[in-house]
Parts: structure tokens; sequence; C-alpha cells
């Protein structure tokens, strides 16, 4: 396990230092456009170009310019121009939003996914199996930006059942938090639902198959116990990576627009703001921070994969 | 919907009727699947309405999708109608009593046509998804057919490219670069873009797909070549290109088919991803994504100029979803993996709906 885990972080630093190169050669290398002139933004004075030039060390070998763009992640010094706040700042005071969007997203779609799929795999072939087939494929073809105007349309303008968009931080007021963040939870978590419990419940029919189970059954264990025991036990386990990969893409993905659509003052809507201004010192710290984050979060969902089924570890190709 | 995956399911009796080759069954196969034929034909009407674009503009709108008409007044019906009202609200659907003017009403303060707008931005939307689903399938194939024919480092080089490219958050770098680009455009070689051309999405897309599809495909690959066509070829002395692209190529062209499907709706998604925040396709031109973002902010006073969009999004994205699985169906019927397989988990765990 130990060999697993440290080969698996090796595997993730590397990775890390790719992201960090791709995001260097996007912002710094690959356009046409001077590089301290695209970080200034749009209306930019010659002068604050000029001082960014100099900052940021354009006239340097590339190599050296990228230890200093890192340094300034780093430490810290990632500043957006107009108006002069560090990114760092803005980002932090996003995140309590972000994290309440995606976190009860996750626990809705996965708690939901979770017990629909084990009701239709009980009972496979019958209504709700039906229905669940449909919510899944609706779940990878309708997007949010139609699901979210709809919703806000006819639930918070024509019956007026939910607040106007916006974020109440949980601290100040728990029951303000509470009505504003339901509507954007389950448009962030239904279109997943579906797909949920797709999985699961061809994961539980895979699994029942297995002589684990006949054997269960033959040494007498109640129906109950078998499938809550063993069936759903074993057919977690896929749930788990599939789980992390989607909470980690939907932080750095889908949550971003969501939060646009319905006014959440999270890093999304900062990324979204920044995208109109054309602000991009913002936009290079949200990305490294976002694709640090999701491969940090990809490489412990492997690990916790490795911790739950042996047979990951044992196996010589670590994924 | 359910039958999409039941109908077709049960082994037909192929072996009888012989004299057919294998696309010829895969077509009556389809065509036995009633819910993909029905969303195949909505998804040529789609197309066919975005074609129609100017011939809708010229011969019955008489406006293009950029030109605004803030200050105009219609005549219907005897009284006249203020395109924008002094408050900045456009007007709403006029259907055809305007004699198709405004069909589906102005689109902002700005007062553009929305049913032109929403044609033409049709137009941009499938024609992204479309070449960079060509592009994305072309790439993938040749990579998929390198790493699964050589294999050792060259398999080992792209797979673990793939794998990286695979673990990124595509909506992030979309962004990244669909800013980093928007002033002074790039230059790959002689070929240079521009800033707001819609070659900028298709490049992003193109790029951060092909794992979807190649992952796929060099799975494919792998398998194909342990079987004994492949040594037979080898053994008559065939080179590595006639083996790739004489034998291994047409073995994969129903997996090609499907993906090449079900690649097109996600692009458009992630096409009206981009758009819809500002770093795809960039005003003053359309596309359903950027339609979205305009008709939001009078999501009150008019709320079809932001959900008709999206619905046109649904609709074609559905529609190429239910096509791309009944072609699974239809082409292999063996094919244990469907939805999965399509939502990136290819890994052969969690498959069989």
């Amino acid at each position: 396990m130990l060999r697993f885990i440290v080969r698996r972080i090796v595997g993730m630093v590397l990775v890390l230092f790719v992201v960090s190169i791709l995001v260097f050669l996007i912002f710094n290398v690959i356009p046409n456009s001077p590089p301290a002139q695209r970080l200034a933004g749009k209306n930019a004075t010659p002068t604050l170009v000029k001082s960014i030039e100099e900052e940021w060390g354009f006239d340097e070998p590339l190599p050296v310019q990228y230890t200093t763009m890192m340094k300034k992640v780093f430490n810290g010094e990632l500043i957006q121009y107009s108006p002069r706040i560090p990114v760092d700042d803005r980002i932090k005071e996003g995140i309590p939003a972000t994290l309440s969007l995606s976190i009860g997203a996750g626990i809705i779609w996965l708690s939901l996914g979770l017990l629909l799929g084990y009701l239709s795999a009980i009972r496979a072939g019958g209504w709700l199996d039906r229905m669940l087939t449909g919510l899944a494929v609706a779940g990878i073809s309708i997007p949010v930006f139609l699901l979210a105007p709809v919703l806000i349309y006819f639930l918070t303008y024509k019956l007026e059942i939910f607040p106007n968009g916006g974020y109440v931080g949980l601290t100040e007021d728990p029951w303000g938090w509470l009505q504003h963040m339901i509507l954007p939870w389950f448009t962030l978590a239904v279109l997943s639902i579906g797909f949920y419990s797709r999985v699961l419940r061809s994961n539980m029919l895979d699994v029942m198959n297995e002589d684990y189970v006949r054997t269960a059954r033959a040494k007498g264990l109640s129906e109950r116990k078998v499938m809550t025991r063993h069936v759903l036990r074993n057919s977690l386990i896929p749930i788990t990576t599939l789980f992390g990969l989607d909470f980690g893409a939907t932080i750095a993905g889908t949550a971003i627009i969501t939060e646009v659509l319905f006014n959440i003052e999270g890093i999304g809507s900062y990324a979204a703001e920044s995208i109109g201004k054309l602000e991009l010192p913002p936009i290079m710290g949200i990305t490294l921070y976002g694709a640090f984050f999701v491969v940090f979060i990809n490489a412990l969902v492997d690990i916790a994969y490795a911790y739950l089924d042996p047979r990951v570890r044992l196996g010589s190709t670590a994924r | 919907m359910n039958s999409t995956n039941r109908d077709v399911a049960p082994a037909e009796p192929d072996a009888g009727s012989a004299g057919y080759g294998p696309w010829r069954l895969a077509l009556r196969r389809f065509l036995r699947n009633r819910v993909a034929v029905a969303f195949l034909i909505l998804f040529f009407l789609i197309v066919l309405f975005v074609l129609a674009a100017p011939l809708w503009a010229n011969h019955v709108a008489h406006t293009g999708p950029n030109e605004g008409h803030t200050l105009e007044k219609l005549h219907v019906n005897g009284e006249v109608r203020e395109v924008v009202t002094p408050e900045g609200k456009p007007i709403g659907p006029q259907l055809f009593e305007a004699e198709g003017k405004f069909f589906l009403g102005a689109d902002s303060r700005l007062g553009r046509d929305e049913m032109v707008r929403l044609m033409y931005g049709g137009r941009t939307s499938l024609l992204i998804g479309v070449i960079s689903g060509l592009i994305t399938t072309l790439l993938a194939v040749v990579l998929g057919l390198l790493a699964g024919y050589y294999k050792g480092w060259v398999d080992a080089v792209i797979a673990r490219t793939l794998d990286v490219l695979w673990s990124l958050p595509v909506l992030l770098f979309g962004i990244a670069i669909g800013t980093s680009l928007a002033l002074g455009g790039v230059s790959i070689g002689p070929i240079h873009i521009e800033g707001g051309s819609i070659w900028v999405p298709i490049l992003i897309i193109s790029i951060f797909y092909t794992p979807y599809v190649a992952r796929p495909i060099r799975g494919e690959v792998l398998s194909l070549g342990e079987k004994e066509f492949v040594e037979a070829a080898i053994a008559q002395g065939a080179g590595p290109l006639r083996v790739m692209f004489g034998e291994l190529l047409p073995n994969l062209a129903s997996t090609i088919v499907v993906f090449f499907a079900l690649n097109i709706a996600n692009n458009m998604l992630f096409e009206a991803a981009l758009s819809f925040l500002g770093a795809g396709v960039q005003p003053p031109n359309s596309s359903w994504g950027t339609m979205i973002t305009v008709g939001e902010e009078l999501l009150t006073t008019q709320p079809l100029l932001a959900i008709i969009p999206g619905v046109m999004i649904m609709l074609t994205v559905l529609s190429l979803n239910i096509v791309g699985d009944g072609l699974r169906d239809a082409l292999d019927p063996r094919s244990k993996v469907r939805l999965e397989a399509h939502a990136g988990m290819t890994e052969p765990q969690g498959a069989a709906v």
C-alpha cells in the first residue's frame, strides 16, 4: 500500500508540473500579442504595461520567466490590475460560496443517486428503472444554462418560492443560506442523479452474479442482508472513484456556470467577471489552483480506491 | 427512452440473412429502432433550420443577424409597435403578425431579430461542433492507431499524454486559452488565428476532447492487434501503414461512427459553456451559448430569449446522443458499454447498462 501511495504521489507531482508548464505556455508564450499587454488588461496605460513587463521579467529567458510566474502565484503576489487587488484575496472571498454550492450539490446527487439506483436494481425492469434511464439520458443532454433559467423564471419570479440569487454566508444567517442554496444545489445535482443511479444499478446487477453472493444466499442470510452487506458494499467501490473525479470536475466546471446563473459570488463568478473584463491574472490564478485541486483530488481518489479494493494496488498498472 | 436499449438488445438471427453486408444489416437494425430514427429526423430538421438562415433573413425577416433596429417601429394590424421601448424592453414574439419580422421578438435593447440570430447562431454552434468533431476524430484515430500498433514506448508516451490531458479541468483550460488568445490570437506555423475567430473555440475543443475518443480507440486497437488477420497481413509482408490503415482502420469504423456522433454532442455543450462565459464565440456574432448570456439579463420580462436557445442546444445534443446510442446498438449489438462510456467512464469496470 505504501509503495502504491508513493508511486501515485510522484505521479501527481509530475502532473502538477506539467499543468504549471501548460498554464505558463498558454498565458505567456503561445499568444501573438506581448504578454505584459495582455496581463495589464483592456484599457491599460503604457506605464502600467511597462511596470508589469519589468515585474514579470518578460525580457528574460523562458525558464526564468516560468520561475518568476510560479513564485508570484505561490507567494500570493498575483494581482488584478483594474482595480488593483491581490487575486488571492478575491479567491479566498469566493471559497465559502463555491464550496457550499459544490459540496451541497455533491451530497444531494450522491445520496439520491445511490438511493434510486439501489431501488431500481432490486426491481430491475420496473417503472423506476425506466424513468431513471430517461433521467440519465436527459442528464447528459440538458445543459445547466437551460435548466437554471427555467427554474429561476418559474420558481423565483412566478411562484416566488425561492429568493432571487445571491449568496448568504452560512455563519451569518443559516436559514437564509439554505434558502439561497436549494435551487442552485438541485440545478447542479439533478442532472447527475440519473447517471449515478444507472452506474450503481449496473454495478449491483454485475455483483449479484458473483459467486460470493450465491454463497451468502446459500448460507441462509436474509435477502436484505445479502443486498446491503455483500452486493451494495462491493458495488460502491467504483462509485467512490467516479464521485471523486466528478466532484473535482464539477468545482472546476459546471459549478462556474451555475454560480454565474444564480449570481453566487464564488470563484466561478470571479472567473466570469474577469473574462468579461479580459483580466488575465485572476484567470491564470484560478486555472492553476483549479487544476491543482482537481489533480490532487484525483490522486486522493486513486489512493482511496486502492485502499478499498486491494486488487488495484496489487496489479502492476497504476491508473 | 428505454426502448433505445431494449428493442435491439436480443441478438438477431443474422446468420440466416446471408448475402447482406454488415453495414446493410446494421442499417436494418438501426431503422427498426424507432426512437433513434425519430431523433435522427429531428437532427436533420435542425440542420435544415440553420441552413435556411440566409433564406429567412433575406426573404422573410429582411435583416441580418447583427443588425440593430432599436429606434424602428413595426406596423401590425393598424397599430404601431416599437421594437425596443424607451425603457429598453425588446418586443416579444410576433410570429407571422409582422409578416415574419421579429418572429421570436427582438433580442435585447439592440433590437436584433431573435429568430435570425437563432438560425445564424445555430450555424455557428453546429459548425464548431462538427469541425471540432472531425479534428478530434482524426487526431484520436491516428494517435490510437499509433499507440495500439507500435505499443512499447510510443504507446507509453501517447497514453500518458492522453491521461494527463484527460485529468485536466477542461472548462478552466478552455477559459484560459480563450481569454489569453482574445487579444492578438495565435500563429501555428503558417496558420494565423485571430482572437475573435471561431477557430479559437474549435482549437480548444479539439485538443481537450481528443482523449475521450482516443483512449477507447487505443484500447480497441490493442485488442484487435491480437487477432489472426493482423498476424496474417504481417506474414504476407504488409508494412506498418498498411496494417494500420488497411487492416485495423476498417475494423474501427463502427466505433468511430458512434463516437463521432457522441463527440459532436459533447463539443456543442462545451462550446455553449465557453460562449456563455464569454470565452468562446465573440460578439457581435451569435452562437446558442452567447444568446443565453444576452437573454438571461431579460429573464423576468422576456424569459423565452434565454430559454429558446437553451432548448435548441438540448434538442440537438439529445438527438445526437440518442442517435449515437442507436448506432452503437445497430453496429455492435454485443456492446455492453453505453451511457457510461459516453460520459467519459471508459474503464470497463462499470459497464453494462
